[in-house]
């Protein structure tokens, strides 16, 4: 199947998700939140929110916990070295595959 | 009604009558007065437009490539090395596929610097994907600015409409200057496919790859290839799209017919002079000489220049004993760009014939060198005798 | 005046999908998120090549969820003015048009078609996004690269050359709006484009941002050394308002702490800088010093 019916005759993009893939799989090291620690956790109510402010990838909700997508989390680490409280660690991916193989 | 203007000023006339929404321009001689006129028209409020005076061609085709891009029919002009100094542009506009229209006013480029008529500007933008028309004279110019619109938008390639600097750009002649209401049945409003909007967003001219790739909705989209050839393949198409164009505006004007070549005295003769613009009326002068002296000689210019209309030109040269290529232009290294398409043409029409007519090659009238019609006379006479040279042949070069 | 953004009042809609090409950790890509919240939904953009271009996406997916003009290299503010005529021509008032282009399309290449908008005054946001360098085509240096960079053509002695002052190149137009902004100070540059938004003829923001492999540092420390630039007077955020230049945000705070970050833990925390000397370092911060002096000396 070519792609000679296609609608547009020239580079016409519309927008979605994933245009890199799941850019998950570039992750060397992975967030983990530890909600005991976290602000909006701990309050329970709508608080600093600095790890979804500074995600390049738009990939932590703004939510009580926040939610990382880890499909599109590249791993950057911003979330855990600007979390006031220390409440997000950078974990290595080799950990959990390991937990993925057992 | 009939008046009497300069070139220019019937192109900034045609371009008043399409109703352009958006005029882009930066001063060059010899296209600067055409851009005044339509500057005029605009600030006097006689036209409905936005007219931006840019600080380069380069951004006179940018603002033309979005204003289009937006859903504008859009307009703007130069000569020599504006044309040169857009060339990225002008890729990009084609390859955008917009219906953008813009008169060349033909110049020599430099080095070193001339102000003069010759053609190897537009002809230098030959394989940028555009439509390329060729004027003879000013009635020419107003009415294929007029269809260059039409013919634009319908096949969505934007369109060089090119006439000669000085000899046409500045010269006078009375021409039939159209009728609003008639160019309105023949133009509609332009009508894009797409144009930007945050209402249906959409990235345009992004980076797109060797390969095709699947779109948002599972669809699989073109590579990079697929775009180009589609452009190369509704370029070719856009000849017979051209031929309904000329027939609509015959009908509606009452003037038309022959929309890719303009033979003259052609029928009969032996030997057929052959170029683009305004030289190609000059020639008539000689060939009505070398009639009389018994020689069968006609002229045939070329009105559209890309897409080529190769089957038209063949067929017309078919059983000729010779092909006189008259060029403002010359591609350096080899010989007139007209001259090895022309060849290319007969070859592919009439090889099979086993009768190919003998080609031959003159450059003339580069920087602005007069041409004076005896010389063309000359020239033509001795080239219907004998083949003068095997190389492209100056005529007027005193070295 | 308006009320500054908090983290909590940012609007959450975002125009950027998840999942782009861009670097991990990418500054720009903070920068992008913001200000496209602030440009709002009634935007269309233009984008020169750049590594926008590739964040944004190849053909047929856009990460970009507004409509977007991708144009040659020079040509950025020319193509804004083509839209702008083109919805004034069709009667849109409502319509925001941005561009977004690198250092290298500003500072280099564009500037004269940006030079030419600005001074016909079209109606648009131009934001530079300064990363300092030719990133998207492998690190080579810019109009914006700062003196002592390494960059992939400057590689053993550095950039020899004064960083160009774009900001105010686009002042000395008469704008009606410059700004600097950080992607360390998102809330900044939020507010500043909302403020601007209104504003007559061409508004220009210079927004800095930090680029893990074009500056060597380790992605997680992109904000900080962002805010190193700025807490060391290294790079001030200020605005210009109809010609009055004002320190904002966190500059301004440090002109009332009269106290400065020493420049050298900017310099030390990226290894693009690492063959600037002591001597070099101590220079740079002689500079620094006098300029703050100056913003000192005014606040008296």
């Amino acid at each position: 199947m070519g792609t000679r019916n296609y609608k547009r005759k020239t580079s016409h993009s519309e927008n979605g998700p994933g245009d890199g893939g799941r850019t998950g799989s570039w992750r060397v090291e992975r967030p983990i939140l530890d909600k005991s620690l976290c602000i909006p956790c701990k309050r329970n109510k709508e608080a600093c929110f600095i790890c979804w402010l500074f995600c390049p990838e738009i990939v932590i909700s703004r939510t009580i916990p926040p939610k990382i997508d880890l499909e599109y989390c590249k791993g950057c680490g911003i979330c855990a070295e600007e979390c006031p409280t220390k409440a997000i660690i950078m974990v290595d991916e080799a950990e959990f595959s390991k937990e993925d193989k057992e | 009604m009939h008046i009497i203007e300069d070139g220019n000023a019937a192109a900034a006339l045609g371009v008043k009558l399409c109703r352009a929404n958006v005029i882009a321009a930066y001063p060059i001689t010899p296209q600067t007065p055409l851009t005044e006129k339509l500057s005029e028209y605009v600030e006097s409020g006689e036209m409905k437009a936005e007219y931006i005076p840019v600080e380069s061609e380069h951004s006179a085709m940018a603002v033309c490539i979005a204003a289009s891009s937006a859903g504008a029919r859009a307009f703007t002009a130069t000569s020599a090395n504006g044309l040169l100094y857009m060339h990225e542009q002008v890729q990009w506009a084609a390859g955008a596929r917009l219906p953008i229209v813009m008169c060349v006013v033909n110049r020599a480029v430099g080095a070193p610097w001339n102000v003069w008529n010759d053609q190897q500007d537009s002809i230098s933008q030959r394989d940028t994907g555009w439509i390329q028309m060729y004027c003879a004279d000013h009635q020419q110019i107003i009415d294929s600015v007029i269809k260059a619109f039409w013919l634009a938008e319908k096949v969505s390639i934007p369109i060089m409409v090119c006439y000669d600097g000085f000899l046409l750009s500045h010269t006078f002649m009375p021409f039939d200057l159209p009728d609003q209401e008639k160019v309105d049945a023949f133009l509609p409003p332009f009508r894009p496919a797409y144009a930007l909007n945050p209402d249906e967003p959409a990235s345009l001219n992004t980076v797109t790859l060797p390969d095709v790739r699947i779109d948002v909705h599972g669809e699989l989209a073109h590579g990079y290839m697929e775009i180009r050839y589609l452009l190369q393949e509704e370029l070719r198409a856009s000849l017979a799209v051209a031929a309904e164009a000329d027939k609509r505006f015959t009908e509606i004007f009452g003037r038309g017919g022959d929309p890719y070549i303009e033979p003259y005295r052609c029928d009969d003769a032996d030997h057929i002079a052959v170029g683009l613009g305004s030289l190609t009326y000059q020639l008539r002068v000689s060939v009505d000489a070398l009639r009389k002296e018994g020689i069968k000689v006609g002229v045939m210019g070329i009105r559209f220049y890309r897409p080529f209309p190769d089957e038209a030109i063949a067929n017309a040269l078919k059983g000729k004993k010779g092909v006189i290529v008259f060029e403002k232009a010359l591609s350096y290294g080899y010989e007139g760009a007209l001259a090895s398409d022309l060849k290319s043409a007969l070859y592919e029409h009439l090889a099979g014939t086993g009768r190919l007519p003998l080609v031959q090659n003159f450059i003339a009238g580069i920087g602005g060198r007069e041409i004076r019609t005896d010389d063309l006379t000359q020239t033509l006479r001795a080239a219907t005798q004998s083949r003068i040279a095997k190389e492209p042949t100056w005529i007027g070069l005193k070295l | 005046m308006q009320a500054k953004t908090t983290i909590l009042s940012l609007p959450t809609e975002e125009f950027v999908h998840p999942g782009t090409r861009a670097c991990t950790g990418c500054g720009l890509a903070i920068a992008y998120r913001v200000g496209l919240k602030a440009l709002g939904k009634n935007t269309i953009l233009v984008v020169p090549p750049s590594c926008l271009t590739v964040l944004q996406g190849l053909f047929p997916v856009a990460s970009t969820k507004l409509p977007c003009l991708n144009v040659t290299f020079a040509s950025t503010a020319a193509a804004a003015t083509g839209i702008l005529a083109t919805l004034k021509s069709q009667g849109k008032t409502n319509i925001q048009v941005a561009a977004w282009a690198g250092d290298g399309g500003t500072s280099d290449i564009g500037l004269q078609a940006l030079s030419g908008a600005a001074e016909r005054g079209e109606n648009f946001i131009y934001l530079c996004y300064d990363n300092e360098g030719y990133m998207n085509t492998g690190v080579q240096r810019s109009g914006t690269t700062p003196i002592g960079a390494i960059t992939a053509n400057t590689p053993f002695k550095g950039k020899l050359q004064q960083k160009k002052d774009v900001p105010a190149i686009m002042a000395a137009h008469h704008l009606s709006y410059v700004a600097t902004c950080s992607a360390a100070y998102p809330l900044d540059l939020y507010d500043k484009i909302v403020k601007c938004k209104d504003m007559p003829g061409t508004k220009y923001f210079h927004i800095h941002i930090p680029c893990p492999p074009g500056w060597g540092y380790d992605p997680r420390y992109g904000i900080k050394v962002g805010r190193l630039a700025v807490e060391t007077g290294y790079y001030d955020l200020y605005e210009i308002v109809n010609g009055e230049f004002k320190l904002t945000a966190a500059s301004e705070k440090l002109v009332e702490k009269r106290k400065l970050v020493p420049v050298r833990e900017y310099f030390r925390a990226q290894s693009r800088f690492k063959i600037l000397t002591d001597e070099q370092i101590a220079d740079i911060q002689n500079q620094i010093d006098a300029k703050w002096a100056a913003y000192y000396k005014k606040d008296e």
